[in-house]
């Protein structure tokens, strides 16, 4: 077992599908001779050779529709967009195309492909590089939206994106590529890909995130703990589908819930998750379910990126908030 | 300064409106017998045609796009394909579709509001018809990847209007295709009408074969309502397709002698005396004089042909009619391999409600 952090158990669990599938392409922009601007597919194309590991024009709505014409033929194509914000020319190949392909041909064909991206805020980097826009993604019917938090489920979730039967949007938060590293084991293991993973069991506030936010996440639970409030942590890691059924059961049990996100608060994935909370645990909930987000303003250049994002601080805030609601 | 390199576009017709060969046809068409084929194809694509347009008129199906004036592309395109090739369609190729093993009563079914229109269940590879314009280029070229990919020597046809010219999704293909050197043919419809958007508004260049010059692929463009032309044409691009010689752009030039679909009224935008004079060009009568100065058609055949044709059609008619709908829950059954867990709740409402309301 290595050590390794998230971007290299990326690279390992594309590797390991490589060997084991034939079929699996790694296409996109930089991917081959570059292995990646940010190195996820770095040594790949020596492995595997320019036809399995394939540099791309630069053209991302062709990127996705070649992608959805080849997995109409039974390849696996993973598509690497460079950056979150430069998916959207290719909005319409995946809204109206690889979303649809099994349902609109009643099966005749499928789109089993991954598009990887990296995405969210924290890293310093230009204009359009570091917005959260899950959401859009997840609006979407047909289409499974993936998102890794530690280097683990990020090699276990790729691998079940991977191999699963139909378009996966796997997005890969940046920010935390490189700042943990964790032992994984090359063993081909995937996770379910409608879970939730509880990462912490408490019984007085339930902390729920996705991405790098789980980070702060925890480091919150860490300080609460200090003050004796005992929460229970989950990485949604699968915004759509999402596994209802785990939230509930936890929020109806600690009575509180406080939803950490990146991502603009107006019709977030967390909307949808409180909503959810509001219609299964009314009561059981002992405050208001509170959000800590981005704002709903264009996300800030670098020098005020930090002060948008959702920090340790901002969450013990609306924490303290919901623990002492009403008292 | 000197000449870098120089491009020119060619141009083929073989018959012209009046029936007449202007030169020797190719071989392949000499016993007239594959004539004989396109122009029975032809004469029977305009006949359903004509008949969906009144199954729309009477509530019987959704708005439908009108082939009319394209029959020489639809046949000529679907004769030149091979079996094992693959069909990447737009919506207005009904005969290529139907020479593709895609019956009429699945075209019904699609354009009737039904997505097992789209089952083929004589043509397990084509792609479903595409509506948003151009994305198809995009998955024509990772078919076309995939057989490259794979190493067969199969060839992927990909359609699309004069307007999806104007997309980035067309140029984008076009560009991989020559990039990759994919076994691919372009078969662009210039039928002069993006709905009201006239060819002149479209780009500014002369042809929309040359496109293919900024790709570094071969383009070419025809006369699209001489079967011949567009025949010979996509037969000579697709064997080069199959047989690793790259890429192809072909224009095929007509007039939409329709309107753009039944919900368009085409006498807002352009007048009766451009279209009359279109129909002095168009395909099916130029074919039956061809064929009728070399002996091969009269009268009598003619007859005989429409009422064929008039069964095949109704009979199509008739069995659509017969389909019930689907289940509603079938619009959860095939939107992922399993339903995930968290829909299933969705599911039994809406299983719940169709029986109740059964009851009713």
């Amino acid at each position: 077992m290595t050590n390794m952090t998230m971007v290299e158990a990326i690279n390992l669990a594309m590797a390991h599908e490589l060997n084991a599938d034939p079929d699996l392409l790694v296409m996109g922009e930089d991917v081959g001779m570059n292995g990646g601007v940010f190195r996820a597919t770095v040594d790949l194309r020596k492995e595997f050779g320019r036809t399995r590991v394939i540099d791309t024009p630069l053209a991302e709505t062709m990127i996705v529709g070649t992608a959805i014409g080849m997995a109409t033929q039974g390849l696996h194509p993973v598509a690497e967009i460079q950056f979150m914000g430069f998916v959207y020319p290719a909005m319409e190949q995946l809204i109206c195309h690889a979303a649809r392909m099994r349902n609109r041909t009643r099966g005749r064909l499928s789109c089993p492909l991954v598009i990887r991206a990296p995405f969210g805020g924290g890293i310093h980097a230009p204009e359009h590089h570091s917005e959260s826009t899950e959401a859009l993604f997840a609006h979407i019917p047909g289409l499974r939206v993936v998102i890794p938090s530690s280097p683990l489920r990020a090699y276990r979730l790729l691998l079940a994106a991977i191999r699963n039967p139909d378009p996966v949007i796997f997005l890969e938060p940046k920010r935390i590529y490189r700042a943990v590293s964790q032992p994984v084991d090359d063993n081909g293991e995937a996770l379910p890909l409608d879970t939730c993973f509880t990462l912490r069991e408490g019984s007085d506030l339930t902390l729920i995130s996705w991405g790098a936010m789980v980070q702060e996440t925890l480091k919150a639970a860490d300080h609460l703990k200090q003050q004796n409030v005992h929460c229970e942590v989950i990485d949604v890691a699968t915004v759509s589908p999402l596994d209802r059924r785990t939230l509930i059961a936890s929020v109806c049990k600690t009575g509180r819930a406080v939803i950490v996100h990146e991502a603009p608060r107006h019709c977030g994935v967390g909307a949808e998750i409180a909503a959810t909370l509001q219609e299964h645990c009314l009561l059981d909930l002992k405050a208001p379910v509170k959000r800590v987000t981005g704002y709903d303003t264009i996300m800030p250049y670098l020098r005020q990126e930090l002060r948008y994002m959702p920090s340790v601080e901002r969450i013990l805030s609306a924490a303290n908030e919901v623990i002492n609601f009403g008292s | 300064m000197k000449q870098k390199y120089e491009f020119s576009v060619q141009s083929h017709r073989f018959i012209n409106s009046a029936g007449k060969a202007l030169m020797p046809l190719p071989a392949r068409y000499a016993d007239l017998q594959l004539l004989e084929q396109a122009y029975e194809q032809m004469v029977l694509i305009r006949t359903f045609d004509q008949k969906a347009i009144a199954l729309q008129r009477t509530g019987k199906i959704g708005t439908y796009p009108s082939v009319l004036g394209h029959e020489a592309i639809n046949i000529g395109a679907g004769l030149a394909l091979h079996q094992e090739d693959v069909f990447a369609p737009y919506y207005r190729d009904l005969g290529i579709q139907y020479l593709r093993g895609v019956s009429f009563v699945e075209q019904l079914m699609y354009w009737g509001g039904d997505e097992r229109g789209s089952c083929y269940a004589k043509q397990p590879e084509d792609l479903p018809i595409c509506v948003p314009i151009a994305t198809q280029f995009c998955h024509a070229a990772g078919v076309a990847s995939a057989i490259k990919f794979r190493q067969q020597a199969r060839a992927v046809l990909v359609s699309g209007g004069d307007g999806s010219t104007s997309k980035g999704d067309f140029l984008e293909s076009l560009n991989l295709a020559g990039a990759w050197q994919l076994p691919l043919v372009f078969l662009v419809s210039n039928n002069q009408w993006a709905i009201s958007t006239p060819r002149y508004l479209q780009c500014h260049a002369e042809t929309l074969a040359q496109k293919a010059i900024g790709a570094g692929i071969p383009g070419v463009q025809v006369d699209g309502n001489d079967f011949v032309a567009v025949h010979d044409t996509l037969t000579d691009a697709l064997t080069r397709a199959r047989t690793g010689h790259g890429p192809t752009l072909v224009e095929a030039v007509t007039y939409r002698l329709g309107d753009h679909t039944t919900a368009d009224d085409a006498s807002r935008y352009r007048s009766q005396e451009d279209l009359k004079k279109a129909w002095e060009e168009e395909p099916i009568k130029r074919l039956r004089l061809y064929l009728s100065s070399q002996n091969a058609w009269d009268e009598k055949r003619e007859q005989a042909l429409l009422q064929r044709c008039k069964v095949t059609v109704e009979k199509a008619v008739a069995d659509y009619a017969a389909i019930e709908p689907d289940v509603p829950t079938a619009m959860f059954d095939h939107l992922f391999a399993t339903l995930p867990e968290d829909l299933h709740d969705q599911y039994e409402e809406l299983r719940r409600q169709t029986q109740e309301a059964s009851h009713d």
